[in-house]
This record gives structure tokens, C-alpha cells and sequence, in this order.
């Protein structure tokens, strides 16, 4: 017997149907998402929290993030993760063609987009590790305060970033290892960095037309320079030369910034290296015809769900680690 | 097929698409449009737009609602939200809208309230 739309609709919730017009798998592959997506904003709103708490002195992110693939030295805040957004969104509609092939059973127009989906994955995942690569090597370097505030150096003429490096004076020491057969509670040694803060210092006190400028803000959102008298004054309280960032230093400013970045960009790259690999075993199944011979692509669909989620990721971590 | 119908209008049915292939392609120049204005004004930096609007500067305020309408374009059309029941709709959606923006709340207003701690207290941060 046909069931009338009012009867349909009365049954709806009383067993053997769909009501929401929604398989299980891909029901629960949405709960995940929603869990997921509360789990990032949870990531994301404490980084608000520390950037709202350190307003005065976050770091700017168009003076991290400058680098672009083979254009050394050159200036290109945001290219590149503007490049990376359009990779990924672009491997997001690969996606949803291959979803859509899918429904109309064209397997070989999935097999075909869903290695375009993998290969924008993977070359995302290389971009990320790339800029990681250049974040944790730093540019310029600097000097920390006991305080843990960082002093970067400008040249008080042209107002550009001088690294360390280039100033630094040489002051040969006598530095022996602390061996384990000396002391019981010897732990081992990390690496030095390339310069003391002797050198650092004395090499600034001996170049007149260097400057220190701090981590605090001014009112236009640009970073406070300091004259040269507090600067001479300022370099007394450095206690530490820091090079690039890590989870403890961190050369661009507040060190929470790297915390952060390194998380949440990690726990999203964890995110798209895991699509990947899931995208790869589904990618493995449509070829062997798994779900040729079930007759529907649902499978495709739901992994779907899960690419386009870590996309929409992306672009919620774009906006507040580069743009805003 | 019945159960994959889709709806294929756009901006509230002021774009109409011929098929769900064209509405892909579709959703994605609107979507890398919308990206390109977001970087383009992340580099010039326009001067009227650093005035600060609710503690916030108004193109911080435009980065953030063109990642949401972003956002809403990615859900609904790449993860066909649009083509799915009321009710599947509003059990993704609703928690969502209301749980965020009341952590955002909570916790940006704290924020705010230990800066000022910090700013106007005796103690120096700054050493």
C-alpha cells in the first residue's frame, strides 16, 4: 500500500525510515565534524584570549611570515599562504566533483578527481612543513630580557631589521663540556646559540646607528622604537640570545605566538595528513571497484564531508593567524 | 536519482546554475574572489579601515564576516547542507552557533579584563 505525504510524515520518527533523509554513516561522520569543529574553535578562541590578554605586543604576522619559494630576501608577507588557501580550495572542489561523479556511478571521473583531491592534500601538508621549516629557523634573531620580552634590532636610518649576525662581535672564550663523569645530576646540553649575549651587546654598543626596538605597539599597531640612549639602556637586561622560535623562545615576540601557531597549525596539518591517508584508502577502494559492486559512492561521500571540513578549518586559522 | 537532488540556486536565488557541476565551479570563483579581496586588503592595508570599531579595527571586522560568509559557502554547497532536511540543518548547525559565540564571549571579555589588570596595575611587565 502507498503511503500518503501526511502518513510519511507521521511515521517518520516511528522506526524503519530515514528521518533525516541521512544514512548512519553519514550522520555520525557529521556529529564527528561538529565535535571537531568545537574542539578548533576551542583552540582558536584561546588564542584570542592570549592575543586580547598581550593586545599591546603580539607579534605583527606580516613581518613572520615573509618568505615565498625561491625569492630569497624579498619581502612577501601572505603570498604564499594565500597560495596555500587556494590549493586547498581548489582540492576542496576537486572533492566535491568527485562526490558528484560518484552519484552518477562515473567511476573513472572519481578515480580521476580523487587523485587530484590527494595530490592538493599532500602539496598542502609540503607547503605547511615548508613554513614551519622557516619559522622555526627565524630570519633575524634576537635578544630576550629576564623578563621574557624580546629586543629586536633596527637600523635607526632606514628603519629596517638588522639580524644578529651581521653586527655581533666575536669574543674568543674557553668553553668546556660539562661531562656526565663530573656531576650527578648533568642532564645533557641543548645547542648554543651562534652568539653570546656579550657579543651581541658589545657589538651593538660599538655601531652607533643601531637601535633596539621593543615588543610593545603604538597606537597604529606599529612596533615602539626605542632612541639610542634606552636602547644602551635596554641591553643590559637581556639575558639570552634567541634564535628562530621553538616551543620556549620565540625570536618574533611573545612566545604564546609560536605555542599557538604550532599547535593549532599542527593539530590542522594532523587534520589534512590524515584526509590524505583516509582520501588514499578510499581513493585504493574505488579503483578495485569496491563500491562499483555496492552500487552507490557513499563512502566517497562522507570522506568528502571530512576534506571539505578541514578546508573550512583552514580558513578560520588563515584568517586569524595571517589576516587579522 | 531522487535521493541526490540539488538545489541549484545561489545568493538567495539570484544566481541559478544549470547543473551541480556548474554550481561547483560556481561556488569556488565566488569563493577565490572572495579570498582575493581578504589578501589584497591584508597587504595594502587601507588607511580608513584601521579605525578601531568595537575595540576592534574595522578591517579585522571585514576579515572576519568574508571568512564567515566563506565558511558558509564551503558548508553549504561543498557539504551540501543546503540539500539536506530542516532538521538535519539545524542539529549541525544550531550547537554550533550557539556555543561559539558564547565561548568567544566569555572568554574575550576575560581576556580584555586581565589586559586592563596588567596595563593599569603597580606591577611592571615590562622587564
Amino acid at each position: 500500500m502507498e503511503l500518503t505525504a501526511a502518513e510519511k510524515e507521521a511515521n517518520l520518527w516511528s522506526g524503519g525510515q530515514r528521518p533525516l533523509n541521512a544514512s548512519y554513516g553519514k550522520l555520525m561522520m557529521w556529529f564527528f565534524i561538529v565535535s571537531d569543529a568545537l574542539t578548533f574553535s576551542g583552540f582558536l578562541v584561546s588564542y584570542g584570549f592570549s592575543r586580547f590578554k598581550n593586545i599591546d605586543s603580539w607579534p605583527i604576522a606580516d613581518e613572520v611570515f615573509t618568505h615565498f619559494p625561491f625569492l630569497h630576501g624579498i619581502d612577501a608577507p601572505m603570498y604564499y599562504v594565500a597560495l596555500m588557501t587556494f590549493i586547498l580550495i581548489f582540492s576542496s572542489v576537486t572533492m566535491v566533483l568527485a562526490v558528484d561523479a560518484g552519484h552518477h556511478m562515473n567511476k573513472a571521473k572519481v578515480t580521476f578527481y580523487m587523485l587530484l583531491t590527494i595530490i592538493g592534500g599532500a602539496v598542502f601538508v609540503g607547503s605547511q612543513a615548508w613554513e614551519w621549516k622557516n619559522f622555526i629557523k627565524g630570519e633575524y634573531g634576537a635578544l630576550e630580557t629576564k623578563g621574557g620580552q624580546i629586543l629586536q634590532f633596527v637600523n635607526a636610518d632606514t628603519g629596517k631589521r638588522v639580524a644578529i649576525g651581521d653586527f655581533a662581535v666575536s669574543i674568543p672564550t674557553e668553553r668546556s663540556t660539562h661531562k656526565g663523569s663530573n656531576g650527578i645530576w648533568y642532564q645533557g646540553e641543548g645547542s648554543l646559540p651562534s652568539y653570546s649575549v656579550a657579543e651581541v651587546a658589545q657589538g651593538f654598543e660599538a655601531n652607533e646607528n643601531l637601535v633596539i626596538r621593543s615588543e610593545k605597539l603604538d597606537e597604529n599597531g606599529h612596533k615602539i622604537v626605542l632612541s639610542r640612549d634606552e636602547s644602551l639602556d635596554k641591553i643590559d637586561s637581556a639575558v639570552g640570545v634567541v634564535e628562530g622560535a621553538n616551543l620556549i623562545h620565540n625570536e618574533y615576540g611573545n612566545r604564546l605566538f609560536a605555542d599557538f601557531f604550532f599547535f593549532i597549525t599542527g593539530f590542522h596539518g594532523f587534520h589534512v595528513f590524515s584526509g590524505v591517508v583516509i582520501n588514499l584508502i578510499i581513493f585504493f577502494n574505488v579503483i578495485i571497484g569496491t563500491y562499483d559492486r555496492r552500487g552507490h559512492y557513499e563512502m566517497v561521500e562522507k570522506v568528502g564531508l571530512y576534506w571539505h571540513f578541514v578546508d573550512l578549518v583552514w580558513v578560520f586559522v588563515f584568517t586569524f593567524f595571517y589576516l587579522v | 536519482m531522487a535521493e541526490h537532488e540539488h538545489k541549484l540556486a545561489i545568493f538567495r536565488g539570484l544566481l541559478k546554475f544549470k547543473s551541480n557541476v556548474q554550481k561547483i565551479w560556481g561556488v569556488l570563483i565566488f569563493l577565490s574572489i572572495v579570498t582575493t579581496i581578504e589578501v589584497v586588503l591584508g597587504i595594502i592595508k587601507p588607511e580608513f579601515l584601521l579605525t578601531y570599531f568595537l575595540n576592534m579595527k574595522l578591517l579585522n571586522w571585514i576579515f572576519i564576516i568574508l571568512t564567515l560568509v566563506k565558511a558558509y559557502y564551503i558548508a553549504w554547497d561543498f557539504m551540501h547542507i543546503r540539500d539536506e532536511r530542516g532538521s538535519l540543518k539545524g542539529a549541525i548547525v544550531l550547537p554550533l552557533i550557539i556555543l561559539i559565540p558564547y565561548l568567544i564571549f566569555i572568554l574575550i571579555l576575560e581576556a580584555d579584563y586581565i589586559f586592563d589588570v596588567m596595563n593599569t596595575g603597580f606591577q611592571s611587565w615590562n622587564f
